[in-house]
C-alpha cells in the first residue's frame, strides 16, 4: 500500500498533526500493521520536499510532532492521478507452494500430503477470518472478505493440482 | 468426548466401481464438520450413509447407543424425523405448501397440532428473516429465501444432527454466506450437529474442522491449533 498517497488522502479532508495523522491510518487501513511514527514522518518530510504537503502553523515548542500540516494543490493532484490508475494485477507466478509440489515429486514424497497439510492451514486462518467477519462492522467484514477470496483462490489452484498430481508426476520425473 | 455419530470403514457400490471404500467420519455434539473433497469422491454418498438414507455394503454407522444397519427400515425412518434435520443444494421444500406449511410440516408428522406447528414455524422464518415469504409457495420465492425456509424446516424439529449438501451450491456468495450464518448460528444455539458437504472453502470456513474425502476414502483432520 503507497502510505504517501493514503496520507495525502487523508489530509484532503483537512490539516492534521502527524500524530492525527497516524491515528486516522491505523483506524482505517491498519488492521494488523500500525503504521510507526517513524514511518509518518519520514513519509510527511517526503511530502513536503515534493511540494505535496505544507506546513499549516506550528506550535510552540520544536518537534516534528508540534507541526500540522496541509495538502497543496500539487498534492490533490497526486491524490487523483493515484486514485484513477489500476493496481497492477498481481502476476502470481512465483509460488512456494508449486515449488514444493514439483520437489515432492521429484524426490519421491508423497506431493498429496504437501497439499492437504497447505489446505488446513489455510482453513485455520480462513475460520479465523470468518469469525472475525462475524464479530465485526462493514469494515471488517469488506476486509476479512479481500482476504478470504484470495485465500479460497490459493484453496481452488490446491484442490485443481490436487487432481492432477498423477499427470504432474509423470511430467515431471521424465 | 465420544462420538454423537460414527460411521467407520463404510464400503458402498453402485456398480463395479466403489463410491465409497472404507471412509470413515465420527461427529460430536453440535460440533460443525465440513466434508470436502473432489466432484465424484464419495461425498454425498457419505452422508446419505451417515444419515441412514442410504445403506452401506458393509462398515458401521452408530448414532448414540444404536446400530443404524441393523435397523428396521421403518425404525430408521422415525429416527430421521425426530433426530436429523436436512438441507440439500435445492428441490427439497413441498411446492403445493405455503412455505410456511413447508416449515410446519415435520412438526405436523410427528403429531404436533397445526396452531402450534404453525406458530414454531413462523418463529423459525422469522429467526431467517423470511418472514416475508410465510404464505408463498416455494416457486414463488428466490433461491435465497427458498434456502432459508429449508434451513427453518431442517431445524424446526431441534434435530441433534443437521445434513447438509451444498446448501449454498445455488446461492451467490453474498446469499451463500447469509445462509451459512444463519445455519450455524442456529445450529450452535440449539447445540445441533451439522455435517456440511461442501467444495467451496468460503463456506467450509464456517465448520469447526474439516474431512476430506478422496476415491470414495476419508481423511479426517483435527483442527490445528
Ligand atoms: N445413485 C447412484 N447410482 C449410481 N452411481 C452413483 C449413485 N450415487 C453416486 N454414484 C457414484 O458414486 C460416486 C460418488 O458419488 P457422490 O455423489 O457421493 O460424489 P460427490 O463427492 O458427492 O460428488 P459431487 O461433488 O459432484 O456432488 C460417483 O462416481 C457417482 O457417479
Ligand atoms: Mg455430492
Amino acid at each position: 500500500m503507497s502510505i504517501g498517497h493514503t496520507l495525502l488522502g487523508l489530509l484532503e479532508k483537512g490539516p492534521r498533526h502527524g500524530y492525527d495523522l497516524k491515528r486516522a491510518y491505523d483506524e482505517r487501513f491498519g488492521q494488523d500493521r500500525p503504521l510507526h511514527y517513524g514511518q509518518v514522518y519520514t513519509t510527511l518530510s517526503r511530502l513536503l520536499r515534493n511540494g505535496l504537503v505544507e506546513e499549516a502553523g506550528v506550535e510552540a515548542g520544536d518537534g516534528p510532532e508540534r507541526k500540522r500540516y496541509a495538502i497543496t494543490d500539487a498534492g490533490v493532484t497526486d491524490v487523483e492521478k493515484w486514485l484513477s490508475t489500476p493496481e497492477k494485477p498481481e502476476p502470481y507466478l512465483q509460488n512456494t507452494l508449486y515449488s514444493k509440489v514439483v520437489l515432492a515429486l521429484l524426490s519421491g514424497r508423497d506431493a498429496g500430503d504437501v497439499l492437504d497439510t497447505q489446505r488446513s492451514a489455510h482453513l485455520v486462518t480462513m475460520r479465523e477470518l470468518t469469525k472475525r467477519k462475524a464479530a465485526g462492522d462493514l469494515a471488517d467484514q469488506l476486509i476479512c472478505d479481500h482476504a478470504l477470496f484470495h485465500l479460497e483462490a490459493d484453496l481452488r489452484w490446491l484442490e485443481l493440482t490436487a487432481a492432477r498430481l498423477d499427470r504432474l508426476k509423470t511430467e515431471v520425473v521424465r | 468426548m465420544r462420538a454423537l455419530l460414527e460411521a467407520t470403514n463404510l464400503r458402498k457400490s453402485f456398480g463395479p466401481t466403489p463410491a465409497l471404500d472404507g471412509a470413515g467420519l465420527s461427529v460430536r455434539a453440535g460440533e460443525v464438520v465440513a466434508v470436502m473433497g473432489p466432484s465424484g469422491s464419495g461425498k454425498s454418498t457419505l452422508l446419505h450413509c451417515l444419515a441412514g438414507i442410504l445403506q452401506p455394503d458393509s462398515g458401521t454407522v452408530r448414532y448414540r447407543d444404536a446400530e443404524l444397519s441393523s435397523m428396521p427400515d421403518a425404525q430408521r425412518s422415525e429416527l430421521r424425523r425426530t433426530d436429523f434435520g436436512f438441507v440439500f443444494q435445492f428441490g427439497q421444500l413441498v411446492p403445493e405448501l405455503s412455505c410456511l406449511e413447508n416449515v410446519a410440516l415435520p412438526l405436523r408428522l410427528g403429531g404436533i397440532k397445526r396452531r402450534a406447528a404453525e406458530s414454531r414455524a413462523r418463529e423459525w422464518l422469522e429467526r431467517l428473516e423470511v418472514t416475508g415469504v410465510a404464505d408463498k409457495r416455494p416457486g414463488e420465492t428466490s433461491g435465497g429465501q427458498g434456502q432459508r425456509v429449508a434451513v427453518a424446516r431442517a431445524l424446526v424439529t431441534g434435530p441433534s444432527v443437521v445434513f447438509a449438501d451444498e446448501p449454498t451450491g445455488a446461492l451467490d456468495s453474498l446469499n451463500g454466506e447469509r445462509v451459512m450464518q444463519l445455519l450455524t448460528a442456529a445450529a450452535r444455539e440449539t447445540n445441533a450437529a451439522v455435517v456440511l458437504v461442501t467444495h467451496e472453502a468460503r463456506v467450509a470456513a464456517y465448520s469447526d474442522r474439516e474431512v476430506v474425502v478422496r476415491d470414495g476414502k476419508s481423511r479426517e483432520v483435527e483442527p490445528a491449533r
